[in-house]
């Protein structure tokens, strides 16, 4: 009767895989957040935030990152408060009731660059530019897929007539994708003096929305690691228990 | 584990293994509570306040705006916060009173930082309402404070309580002045 | 049932009352059980732990979540990055979910192998099948829940189900969404069923235990226990028995938790819901594949619900389409093989409803269908009757067999292998 849990598993197994729709072709890239003991990479997820400010932030949101959240990058308070007071967040009403702007604060969350998808449609030739929190989970393999992606603009094939406002994008699924090529090499200057070709940029990028997909990840793994081992241990003393408790029964 | 099978062979126990058996049995039952607790206590803390909520856990408030025998109530932690700018007999009453005297014998140079300014919490000590007085004309009790209209107690310039149930003055938050005119509460 | 003495005043004092030690002490503790159950019989307790925990952290992710379509997926959120141990209790309820229902399949599987639906156990059988339906639409709902794009087209197309049904189809739709489509009412009324239905199981699986208790455990022989001889008090034996296996189920669910939290989840679902947009490939939960297979295999609409509706139903009459007299699957040579045949073909099932629905997907899935319908409709009454079973033995503790005694194997090793 083993077999029937090794049948139940391979069901398990291959459901989502073959559930992952496919698309263009992916290139494969080591990560420090792969594995089960994998960590974030801080100082990649520094130049990734950088990056963010300086390349993707014009058109795409990150909703669900705040202020605060940076200091898992490994930025003191003050710096967070310095980083935060660089935006500008709406409140109010006032007490004419008016809404207002002012400088952001540790607990604001990541200002949007549109107000909603209809003005971000109208900005960017109908396209939506997606939030960002969540897209390294938000696609199947999205380590692979993100660092691909923003490499892959490349020259259409010549049987392949790309329309207006469309790009060519060999990691795309159909290759047609409405947002621009946005890293060229040297988009920007890391204080550190890093690597700053598209590709190194594509790999900080990553490193930095592993995160902002899933900041618990490596208590995750840490909790993981103490659990299983507890878990083990249980077993362990637990089957010997059951042994010594039915060692007198007679089959 | 390999162990173990050597001794389970006899049927009747000598009082060494029985103990040993005994052990193991309890170890493991020990162990499976040991993890239960441990489960138990993300399912007790996911009630405390969430990360978001503590880091709203202080604001900021520009307290030059407030005219002279005026107050304002702010919103900090869901609750309100009374800061008012005193007058100065109103400051002098405050002095005056015999300390010692008092049911929550309490300085009124201990419970401000600017005499101009008093901040305190404005939840009654009794059993939580918000008592009046912050408005202008509304019922300030009879030592010139505010006065809870739930139970009837009356606190005084200071926000210390002087007649009625409550127990304790009101409670001054944790807060410093950023500047002359802003203050950081919590 | 007779009342214990107990030791403890305090105890007996309750206990003269109102007897629940008592009856504890009868259910939990003497209850007497075959003794030559194997691992398999573990799942049963597991089904049940894996309820609970269920029902605990359902529970807590409910006191941080919303159920409004502007703020369920952003507080979803909240609970994975702010709410304290959030992202913990969020991973467990959703693997939960799938090992719940790895537990729940294998159970049944072995009860479909040791004929464990055969009197006086039909009632048993039928309320875990309407335990089965009841965590089908539980899982359904809380899917919904976190208004991911998988969790708003999911919705509408099982809701959508429902308009096949002739003449009042539409009508059922509009009322089972509240609206025009799937919306803000739906989300508030599967929020409000699926933290409802879990009780309801509950109070099933009180029943499918009082129905259990009454005859006891069947075991791997399938025949009837003769005596003292051939049980064993449930404490200490199973009470160990169970906590070891549950160790190992843990051991399991923690590594998915921990190190492979979204490997059953689909990555769209961490996409808001968006009315205008399907997504490109969509599927169900992996423990409803297998039923979108046969959904789809039958070309017509009414057809193709009345047939995954089929599927369950016909566990409904399961016990009185297999007449044979003889229950374990291990003295029944035939029926062995068929029962591969058939869990084979629901892992095939499984496989057709990831796919998408085209080419040869169809053909197979098409077949796949008519096989599981012939196992239970034509093979398992044929079976009964022409099928000469293996002699079986005269009791648990004794394996001498009423018909020659060709196979000491089968009773002289407990510990499984089939």
């Amino acid at each position: 009767m083993k077999k029937l849990l090794c049948v139940i598993a391979a069901v398990l197994f291959t459901s989502p895989v073959f559930a992952a729709g496919g698309g263009g072709e992916l290139k494969h890239a080591e990560w420090s957040f792969d594995g089960p003991l994998g960590t974030f990479d801080k100082a990649a997820m520094q130049r990734g935030f950088q990056a963010y400010r300086e390349v993707c932030s014009g058109c795409h949101s990150l909703n669900y990152i705040a202020f605060r959240n940076l200091a898992d990058l490994g930025y003191n308070a003050d710096e967070i408060k310095a980083i935060a007071s660089e935006y500008e967040v709406e409140d109010g009403p006032n007490d004419e009731g008016e809404m207002f702007m002012r400088a952001a604060v540790p607990a604001d969350h990541f200002p949007a660059p549109y107000l909603n998808e209809n003005a971000a449609r109208a900005a960017n030739n109908g396209a939506y530019p997606l939030d960002l929190s969540l897209i390294f989970k938000a696609r199947p393999n999205g380590a692979d897929y993100l660092y691909s992606l923003l490499t892959s603009y490349v020259e259409a094939p010549s049987h392949m007539n790309v329309p207006e406002g469309m790009y060519y994008n060999a990691a795309y699924s159909g290759n047609m994708i409405a947002m621009p090529q946005p890293l060229y090499g040297d988009d920007i200057e890391y204080a550190d003096g890093s690597d700053s070709s598209a590709d190194a940029i594509a790999k900080d990028l990553v490193n930095f929305f592993a995160w902002t997909a899933e900041p618990a990840m490596e208590t995750r793994k840490r909790t993981g690691v103490a659990v299983l081992i507890f878990l083990v241990l249980l077993s362990g003393l637990s089957y010997g228990a059951m042994r010594f408790i039915w060692a007198d029964v007679k089959k | 584990m390999a162990k173990s099978k050597s001794t389970t062979n006899a049927t009747s126990a000598p009082e060494g293994q029985k103990s040993r058996r005994d052990f193991i049995v309890v170890a493991s039952y020990a162990m499976g509570a040991v993890g239960a607790g441990a489960f138990a206590w993300p399912l007790v803390d996911q009630m405390n306040p969430a990360a978001d909520t503590l880091a709203l856990a202080s604001i900021e408030v520009d307290v030059s705006k407030i005219s002279e025998g005026q107050s304002i109530t702010l919103k900090w932690r869901g609750k309100p916060i009374f800061i008012r700018h005193r007058t100065k007999s109103e400051i002098a009453e405050a002095a005056e009173v015999a300390t010692a005297d008092l049911r929550d014998p309490e300085d009124d140079g201990l419970r401000v930082q600017k005499p101009e300014y008093l901040v305190v919490l404005g939840v009654c000590t009794h059993l939580g309402c918000v008592p009046l007085g912050q408005k202008v004309g509304e019922v300030r009790g009879e030592y010139d404070g505010w006065f809870c209209p739930c139970h009837g107690s009356h606190y005084d310039s200071s926000g210390r309580i002087r007649k009625g149930p409550a127990p304790t003055n009101l409670e001054v938050p944790p807060y410093t002045f950023l500047s002359d005119q802003v203050i950081r509460i919590g | 049932m007779s009342e214990k003495q107990f030791s403890n005043p305090a105890v007996r004092w309750i206990d003269h009352r109102l007897p629940i030690f008592s009856f504890l002490n009868h259910e939990a503790n003497e209850y007497p059980t075959p003794k030559n159950l194997n691992y398999f019989w573990n799942f049963g307790s597991l089904a049940g732990i894996s309820l609970v925990v269920m029902i605990i952290t359902g529970i807590a992710l409910s006191m941080s979540y919303t159920a409004h379509v502007d703020y369920a997926f952003e507080s979803v959120e909240r609970i994975m990055r702010d709410v304290n141990h959030g992202w913990l209790l969020r991973y467990i309820h959703m693997n939960g979910a799938s090992f719940f229902f790895i537990v729940v399949f294998i159970h049944i599987f072995r009860g479909l192998y040791y004929g464990s639906y055969k009197a006086p156990r039909e009632l048993l059988w039928i309320l875990g099948v309407v335990i089965l339906l009841l965590m089908m639409a539980t899982a359904f709902m809380g899917y919904v829940l976190p208004w991911g794009q998988m969790s708003f087209w999911g919705a509408t197309v099982i809701t959508n189900l429902f308009s096949a049904i002739p003449g009042v189809g539409e009508a059922i739709v509009t009322w089972l969404w509240g609206g025009f489509s799937v919306d803000n009412p739906t989300l508030n009324r599967f929020f409000s069923l699926h933290f409802l239905l879990p009780f309801v199981i509950v109070g099933v699986v009180v029943l499918h235990l009082v129905a259990l208790h009454r005859f006891g455990s069947n075991n791997p022989l399938g025949i009837d226990t003769k005596g003292p001889q051939d049980t064993l008090p449930f404490h200490p034996y199973y009470t160990i028995k169970d906590f070891f296996g549950l160790s190992v189920f843990l051991t399991f669910f923690a590594a998915a938790v921990f190190f492979f939290p979204n490997f059953m989840g689909h990555p769209d679902n961490y996409i808001p819901a968006n009315a205008l947009q399907t997504p490109a490939h969509i599927v169900p939960e992996w423990y409803f594949l297998p039923f979108y297979a046969i959904l789809r295999a039958v070309p017509d609409k009414l057809g193709g619900v009345l047939a995954m509706f089929g599927a369950i139903a016909v566990l409904f009459i399961l016990p009185w389409l297999d007449r044979s007299p003889v229950r374990s699957g291990r003295f029944r040579p035939i029926f062995k093989i068929f029962f591969w045949l058939l869990l084979a073909d629901c892992v095939l099932l499984g496989y057709i409803g990831a796919m998408p629905a085209e080419g040869l997907y169809v053909l197979v899935g098409r077949l796949a269908t008519v096989w599981y319908f012939v196992h239970f409709l034509v093979i398992l009454p044929v079976l009964s009757v022409i099928e000469t079973p293996r002699p079986l033995p005269q009791s648990i503790s004794k394996p001498i067999f009423t018909g020659g005694g060709a196979m000491a194997g089968a009773a002289a090793a407990p510990k499984e292998k089939v």
